[in-house]
């Protein structure tokens, strides 16, 4: 038996190591990178939501100052080939081949047209302003009910109708149910199209040495290994031959987890020049082509019986993708998992789920930060509180009521969704202890007696973490679910550690080097992690799905005891001690008296300068390669409640959070800094999606908020302190027990300010159903209510 | 400089150095210092004034990098990131930023740093509202601001 | 996103700066804090030929004269947002300027700028309508005033000529007996305004006998209102077009128009 771990580093508060840098001003993204005979890369976009190429004459372009190349996507095509989105969970999905620069005919506004490749920036840029090109406009189906009527203009030439994929799912018998209810409620709920916004914008590096036929791109991205097939497959190049290497990344929100044509383009010129190309998004760029999210329209109605419970959800949801699917996981997968996401903290039976997915020439929807969730949290939580309205009752007693059970055993709603290790009383409870619920109704009934509309919102949520193999591998989608970390015993005696995540911001290389230090038992300092790399750190999934701490360090803390079993057992032989007597503790082997016997250094010493003073064909093991995928349970739930005070203006409508609160169980907390702060940075993404953002096109299909003075981000002045608390069932399938908790802010946030703009709208008589909340829209509704 | 050209000489002074060069009249302070002069630590967040990434120090006061011309440096005092670093002069701050983790990815860090250290040069005990106030031109997208708040609280004298 | 190629300037005198105008015409354009210009290049919504930067100019200085506090075109946001003398003279201003931009924006943008720009939204315009300054302009032809109902002329539109500079903003002295409002409605501090309110009033026992209300972000330019008393004040902006978008509908900016009103002027009889 393994002797039990002791827990030092893991679960402590630890600042992040790696953060030293970048306060220093020492980080180095990928825009730092210069390589020599670096040209750099700027696009000319389609300023049209759909129009054809009637002629493109490049001539005098190529001739400025400057310019190596100006390419059209007829100067790409020997050297890279399309794509398209499929996949085998979305059977039937429509979306035509895409090419990394428009063939002939754009099919949405920002879509790249030509690429220039220059000196500097500014002289690409100068060179596009001199392409000629003769636009023909196209019909064009812009707004997500406008796509999908029955007279819309084609997305794309001989699309008998704009529809991209339909869904019907169907659990227990909700016509029954409903029949029978004794409440049903109901409401429409609107999501706005939006868009991550890293502050550091997408971008590359790209870099093929054709004598040794490598292609090398420093790529600020969440996903190296897949980037690397994804290359490997496009360019015809073997995948050993791509490097992918991700430098600091400013921010990935899973915006950076997709194929985007501009950088593809930009290797492909990187391969055509053979000289290194880099592209660096503008902001301009960024906001009309980054991946965008939601765009929902939901119908949902919830039944009830006659003492309250929930039996049922009826969903009908239409979402609109933009131009095409996105590359390679697909444009369904926000819907899909929001459609049954729909009432997961509740028990029920009955469900029934319509979704229709449009075409739409618009930039493509994917996945943003806690994909889906938002939205179901959104419509269920509305309907909550219509329910407990209705019934006369308090919505958090509600929601007691129906919480699905805590325990191992896995409950199995009527949307199929799996859930176990849940703990939504307990976290209803940590929120009550965090904010004393009844005083702060009281404030809000005494703000309201002096007129002043203040309003108290909350907000149960499931986030589904951690996402297994048999999402995208039987999608066949080449995206891992597993990761594998290589550690190694440094000769100072310090343990160095290669890893599959990637390090986006989220802190995932403190976590892993946490569970690291405690796994083999070295001080936590001693400790380095590196990440991002293909030809350094072995394959594995990257950032995505909130997996670093439930996957990656799981990983890490596996090599980890592995590493020490080898090196006690080397300690053993070389003292001739028997290695279960044996412990390391501080990087330090120790006899079971707890004495010193031997520093780790000195063991690296001897296995690489002195290996003969070990016993005879003995081999020390001081570094080893270990991979780990979870072999049951395709998501690991984890589960909280949000609440939020806020105060409406009722004469302006002006929206002003005032507090908020978070409570999340993401089972075993590595470090519990770490933790609060991916809740705070998703709670203000999410008072963001509640309050600000939207890209809101006009009626041509002409993105009107452009840039960030039209689309609104949560800046600091706005926003609230934000308290946190944690609630740890550890998922008791791995050692460490974590869960995710990188996207848990993101998902209740829009649905606590809702409900909190609704309670303080009620007495007034107005209520809302649509994010982002505009101060127009707040005074439409109370003219309403009057 | 009466006569308008496309290029021009400058002298300026860059983190305590002289620095003369020859630069495009249409290059921004900030696509100088990272490019020219190697000074990376200052992003580019938008190059349109919104984000505060690009925050550098020109002859004392902390400007967008991005809405000023390197060729208007001609004469001035920059300070970037690595020269308040290698100053010591933020290095409380710098401190406190790194102890309350009050940078996820840390592209806002810098600009966030700068401003904070005029806020505190102008108002050496400012309250939550005035350091959100203070920070209201600074976008950071991770953090969701609490923590710089309080690092920058923490980090304001008298406070240890 | 990167400003398109044009040649730079910078005169040492005003002379040089009206006689490269002069030369250069509706090419050139001239530079200030860059604040609003250097967007609009990076964004290549302008190519001018020619940057005359004016920062070298002494146009600075803030000072009190006899009957009026000359601010300097090239004064910065922030000298006059912490400037004693604004903050007596012109109180309306220093309780304005923390609604313009941010710290580092107020750095380096300008009192001129903001004028010469004449955006809708922007509060210095209606500050200095609602306080009758006046704009002094500097040309090849020498120097000429325009008060500040004349300078506004419609959207990014003033008085000022191609081959003239904006050099002084005059702003008559404060007066006993005159109070000072402001209010604006924006999404986020420091954001241009969705409409606002910059308000100048002569009071007598806590009520309301003069005023002159100055609404900015709801028309083409600021748009004075001038009243004896506050009824009569909310009749004649009742009367006041105004303009809106999709996300700010007319019906809504009106709504907010008749808050603000209320909001200033009890906050000015209090
Ligand atoms: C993020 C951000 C937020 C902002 N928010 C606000 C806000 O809330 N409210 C607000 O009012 N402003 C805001 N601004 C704009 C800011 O106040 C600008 O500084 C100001 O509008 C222009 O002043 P400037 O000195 O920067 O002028 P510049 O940008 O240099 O010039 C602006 C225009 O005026 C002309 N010009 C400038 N000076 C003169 C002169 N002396 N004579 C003749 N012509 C001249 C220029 O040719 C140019 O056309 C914001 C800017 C940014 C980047
Ligand atoms: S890059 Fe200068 S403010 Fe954003
Ligand atoms: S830490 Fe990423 S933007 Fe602030």
């Amino acid at each position: 038996m393994e002797p039990r771990a002791r827990f030092q580093a893991i679960g402590r508060s630890l600042p992040r190591a790696g953060t030293r840098r970048l306060v220093a001003g020492r980080g180095r993204y990928v825009d730092d990178i210069v390589l020599p005979r670096m040209v750099h890369a700027a696009f000319l976009r389609s300023p049209y939501p759909h129009a054809r190429l009637a002629r493109v004459d490049l001539t005098v372009a190529r001739a400025a100052p400057g310019v190596l190349a100006v390419y059209a996507w007829s100067d790409l095509q020997d050297t890279v080939r399309a794509w398209q989105s499929r996949s085998a969970a979305f059977p039937g999905l429509v979306s035509p081949t895409q090419t990394p620069l428009a063939d002939g005919r754009c099919a949405w506004q920002g879509e790249p047209v030509l690429m220039a490749l220059a000196d500097t920036r500014a002289a690409a840029e100068d060179a596009l302003e001199l392409a000629e090109i003769e636009w023909e406009e196209l019909p064009a189906a812009v707004g997500l009910e406008a796509a999908l009527a029955p007279q819309a203009p084609a997305v794309h030439p001989g699309l008998a109708n704009n529809v991209a994929w339909t869904k019907e799912t169907l659990g227990g018998d909700p016509d029954e149910a409903f029949a029978k209810a004794a409440l049903v409620v109901e409401t429409q709920v609107h999501l706005a199209r939006l868009t991550g916004v890293t502050l550091e914008p997408r971008g590359l590096v790209a870099d093929w040495d054709p004598a040794g036929e490598t292609l090398t791109v420093h790529h600020s991205h969440q996903m190296p290994h897949q980037m690397q097939a994804h290359f490997a497959e496009f360019f015809g190049v073997p995948a050993e031959r791509v490097r992918v290497v991700v430098p600091d990344v400013g921010g990935g929100f899973g915006l950076k987890m997709h194929v985007y044509p501009d950088e593809i383009a930009a290797i492909a010129g990187a391969i055509k020049l053979a000289r290194p190309v880099k592209f660096i998004a503008d902001r301009l760029e960024s906001l009309a082509s980054d991946i965008h999210a939601r765009e929902h329209n939901v119908r949902a109605r919830m039944a009830l019986d006659g003492e309250g419970h929930i039996v049922g959800f009826d969903v009908d949801q239409r979402h609109g993708a933009g131009a095409y699917s996105v590359f390679p996981r697909g444009s369904p997968v926000e819907s899909s998992a929001a459609l049954h996401l729909v009432g997961a903290p509740y028990r029920f039976a009955h469900f029934r789920g319509r979704l229709t997915i449009a075409l739409q020439n618009k930039a493509m929807t994917g996945q943003y930060r806690s994909v889906g969730h938002p939205i179901a949290v959104l419509v269920t939580e509305r309907l909550v509180e219509l329910a407990a309205c209705a019934r006369g009752e308090d919505g958090l007693a509600l929601r007691r009521r129906n919480f699905t059970p805590p325990g191992e055993t896995p409950y199995v709603n009527g949307a199929g969704q799996r859930l176990f290790d849940v703990s939504h009383d307990a976290c209803l409870l940590a929120l009550e202890r965090l904010v004393d619920v009844p005083r702060v109704r009281e404030t809000v009934r005494s703000a309201r007696a002096a007129g002043r509309a203040l309003g108290f919102g909350v907000a149960c949520y499931v986030e589904m973490t951690a996402t297994g193999a048999e999402a995208y591998g039987k999608a066949g989608v080449p995206v891992s679910a597993a990761d594998s970390v290589s550690l190694s015993v440094e000769l100072s005696g310090a343990v160095r550690c290669a890893a599959s995540v990637t390090e986006i911001g989220q802190g995932v290389t403190q976590a892993l080097a946490q569970a690291v230090a405690d796994g083999v038992g070295v001080p936590v300092e001693r400790v380095l992690v590196h990440t991002g790399d293909t030809a350094q750190v072995p394959h594995g999934g990257g950032a995505w799905a909130s997996r670093g701490a439930a996957i990656g360090a799981e990983a890490a803390w596996l090599a980890a005891r592995r590493l020490r079993r080898n090196i006690l057992e080397a300690a053993a032989r070389l003292l001739g001690a028997d290695d279960e007597s044996l412990d390391l503790r501080d990087g330090t082997i120790v006899d079971h008296r707890g004495e010193a016997r031997l520093e780790l250094s000195e063991l690296a010493h001897i296995a690489a300068f002195r290996g003969y003073e070990l016993p005879e064909g003995f081999q020390p093991q001081l570094s080893l390669m270990h991979h780990y995928r979870r072999s049951k349970d395709l998501f690991l739930p984890a589960n909280g409640v949000q609440a939020s005070l806020l105060e409406v203006d009722l004469h302006t409508g002006l929206v002003r959070p005032l507090r908020h609160w978070a409570v999340c169980d993401c089972g075993r907390v590595l470090n519990p800094l770490l933790v609060e702060e991916q809740l705070r940075g998703g709670v203000v993404q999410g008072i963001g999606e509640a309050l600000y953002e939207e890209l809101r096109y006009g009626e041509d299909g002409h993105l009107e908020t452009g840039t960030l003075a039209e689309y609104l981000v949560p800046m600091a002045a706005e926003m609230p302190d934000i308290e946190v608390a944690h609630v740890q069932t550890p998922y008791d399938g791995t050692s460490l027990g974590a869960k995710g908790a990188g996207e848990a802010g993101v998902a209740a946030a829009p649905a606590a300010i809702l409900n909190a703009v609704n309670d303080a709208l009620a007495p007034h008589g107005a209520a809302l159903d649509a994010v982002p909340i505009s101060p127009a829209a707040v005074l439409e509704a109370l003219e309403r209510g009057r | 400089m009466k006569h308008p050209l496309t290029e021009r000489e400058i002298r300026a002074i860059v983190n305590g150095r002289e620095v003369r060069a020859r630069v495009p009249v249409r290059k921004s302070l900030v696509d100088w210092l990272r490019e020219d002069q190697g000074l990376t630590g200052s992003h580019v967040g938008c190059e349109h004034g919104v984000c505060g990434a690009c925050s550098v120090v020109l002859d004392g006061a902390v400007v967008r990098g991005c809405l000023t011309l390197a060729v208007q440096a001609d004469g001035a005092r920059i300070e970037t990131i690595e020269g308040a670093t290698e100053s010591g002069r933020i290095g409380r701050l710098q401190e406190a930023f790194y102890q309350r983790a009050a940078l996820q990815c840390g592209f806002c860090t810098p600009g966030m740093l700068l401003v904070a250290a005029e806020l505190l040069a102008r108002n050496p005990n400012p309250s939550r509202d005035e350091i959100r106030e203070a920070l209201s031109g600074n976008l950071c997208r991770c953090t969701g601001y609490h923590a710089i708040v309080d690092a920058v609280e923490a980090a304001k004298s008298g406070s240890r | 996103m990167k400003a398109p190629a044009f040649r730079y300037a910078r005169p040492e005198s005003l002379d040089e700066a009206i006689a490269l105008l002069v030369e250069h015409g509706t090419d050139a354009r001239v530079l200030a804090g860059g604040q609003s210009l250097m967007p609009m290049l990076n964004l290549r919504l302008l190519q001018p030929s020619v940057l005359v930067d004016i920062n070298r100019l002494p146009l600075s200085e803030i000072r009190l004269q006899d009957q009026t506090l000359d601010i300097g075109a090239l004064a910065r946001h922030a000298e006059v947002l912490y400037s004693g003398e604004v903050a007596h003279m012109a109180p309306l201003l220093k309780l304005a300027l923390p609604h313009v931009a941010h710290l580092a924006v107020r750095n380096r943008g300008t009192h001129g700028g903001s004028c010469a720009l004449a955006d809708p939204s922007a509060e210095i315009p209606a500050c200095a309508l609602a306080l009758e300054a006046s704009f002094v302009l500097r040309g090849p032809r020498g120097e000429r005033r325009v008060p500040a109902e004349l300078f506004f002329r419609g959207l990014y539109e003033t008085a000022l000529g191609a081959d003239e500079l904006l050099v002084r903003v005059d702003y008559p002295r404060a007066q006993p007996g005159w109070r000072y409002g402001f209010q604006e409605v924006a999404r986020r501090h420091g954001d241009f305004a969705i409409a606002g309110l910059a308000a100048a009033a002569r009071v007598e026992g806590g009520v309301l006998r003069e005023a002159r209300l100055a609404f900015f972000g709801v028309a083409d330019r600021p748009v004075l209102v001038r009243g004896a008393s506050v009824e009569e004040l909310r009749e004649r902006t009742d009367k006041m077009e105004v303009s809106g978008t999709r996300v700010y509908p007319p019906p809504f900016r009106r709504r907010l128009v008749r808050v603000l009103l209320e909001r200033v002027t009890s906050s000015i009889e209090k």
